[in-house]
């Protein structure tokens, strides 16, 4: 992360501001630029840059980012433009749970599926033991439903556990009986 | 005084009428075009051991076996919205073309009461559904002002105004106990000046629709009669067929 340098302003937490391109068009200190945006989710889950062609990325609050699907003028004050969905101002950027939702199914690496079971216990906020020979930090979770592989949000693995980071107002108890069990 | 026994006169089958007000609601839900198609939203209640049926008129509205629509796995992936089978109707009529702007001139959810609250509920559903289009304002839809926007006219607009709820009777019997006379002219005032707003900002030739869910003349015809009046617009005629569960089809003038 870049540190706050001489001649550059600050974040403004009351409006969206759009990401620079590059650092060469960057006006706020610290900002991230869509280039850096792009290179995370290509390099860390292998989601292709042109998934996000249509999009914009904005700032509003301290190093929370926002997807907009289209473009308007920069920077305006509203309260909501498209939906969170990475923050950085951790050393490891992390991505939201919405985003991954909406955006997950392109990602190619550091995705964890799981059973139903570990599912339900990752959904309702509980940390598990998991056997994972990949990368450790935030991955992509996900499980096979209807068919297909789908996200259900980021987990935090570490030493052999998977952290739930479903936020509490997005965790459920799921207790239904599956008919197909995988 | 009984809200429904105003509308006799106006009613063929008045028993009729109030024998549908007393049947309960079932349990409905939208599925989400952005994250699923109904085909895949249906396999995985299936998967869950949840009984669905289509609601006919709408194909991506199911009828769910459970009281619990909330609590599936496609709730949580943000397949499935719950919701009236009726709430569908207002986004069927205003029928937006990909590329459009459209304005919800009041979009967060809650009937009358007003609190910042609402503001969250409809963040967090447009980010569970991955709603990736939408910007949202918090400020008066009787006098709105597009000057945050680069633009200055939208090609749609979409009143889904307060009222006073008679309509939502099948779901929260006690609603009529805060109905006067009063509150009628008052909330009719705010929604005469929501919808002109609306018809003000949207373009030549553009679409607006009206919607309550109340039986009110005095919120629905009447607020429609002033508005024809007062602003550059024309009624249009738009028909959706609804055959909910054995209930009558019927067309829905706009």
């Amino acid at each position: 992360m870049s540190e706050p340098s001489d001649g550059l302003a600050e974040n403004h937490g009351s409006r969206f501001d759009r990401l620079p391109a590059t650092p060469a068009e960057r006006e706020v200190a610290g900002r991230a630029t869509r280039e850096a945006v792009l290179d995370f989710w290509d390099e860390r889950y292998g989601i292709d840059p042109s998934v996000f062609a249509d999009y914009s990325f904005w700032e509003k609050g301290s190093r929370k980012l926002w997807a907009f699907r289209g473009a308007i003028d920069s920077p305006i004050a509203i309260e909501s433009l498209g939906i969170t969905f990475l923050r950085t101002r951790q050393e490891h950027w992390k991505p939201t749970t919405d985003a991954v939702q909406r955006f997950g199914r392109h990602a190619t690496r550091n995705v964890l599926t799981l059973s139903r079971e570990a599912a339900r216990r990752f959904v309702a906020g509980e940390d598990q033991a998991i056997e994972w020979d990949g990368d450790w930090g935030y991955l992509i979770v996900a499980h096979d439903l209807a068919g297909e592989r789908e996200p259900l949000g980021v987990g935090l693995y570490l030493h052999g556990e998977l952290r739930s980071q479903i936020p509490k107002g997005r965790r459920r108890e799921l207790e239904g009986v599956d008919v197909d069990e995988p | 005084m009984d809200v429904l026994s105003r509308y006799e006169p106006l009613i063929d089958d008045f028993a009729a009428f109030e024998a549908a007000c007393e049947r309960p609601l079932p349990s409905v839900v939208r599925v989400n075009g952005i994250k699923a198609t109904p085909g895949r939203a249906r396999t995985a209640l299936d998967a869950e051991g949840i009984e669905h049926e289509p609601c006919g008129w709408h194909p991506g509205l199911l009828e769910l076996d459970t009281d619990h629509p909330g609590r599936t796995w496609g709730a949580f992936h943000g397949w499935l919205h719950g919701q009236e089978e009726v709430s569908a109707l207002p986004a069927t009529v205003c029928d937006p073309e990909p590329g459009e702007r459209v304005w919800a001139a009041c979009a967060a959810p809650g009937g009358k009461d007003r609190n910042l609250g609402r503001l969250s509920a409809l963040r967090f559903n447009a980010e569970r559904l991955g709603v990736t289009s939408m910007a949202v304002t918090n400020r008066d839809a009787r006098n709105y002002s597009l000057n945050p926007f680069d633009f200055d006219e939208f090609d749609r607009a979409l009143c889904d105004v307060p009222c006073s709820c008679e309509g939502t009777i099948r779901k929260n019997p006690d609603a009529p106990e805060q109905w006067s006379l009063g509150y009628l002219d008052e909330i009719a005032s705010t929604q005469e000046a929501i919808l002109r707003r609306a018809i003000q900002t949207t373009r030549p030739g553009g679409t607006v629709v009206y919607s309550t869910c109340t039986f009110a003349p005095e919120e629905n015809e009447a607020v429609l009669d002033r508005a024809l009046d007062r602003e550059d617009c024309s009624s249009g005629r738009a028909s959706a067929s609804i055959r909910a569960c054995g209930e009558p089809s019927g067309s829905i003038p706009t």
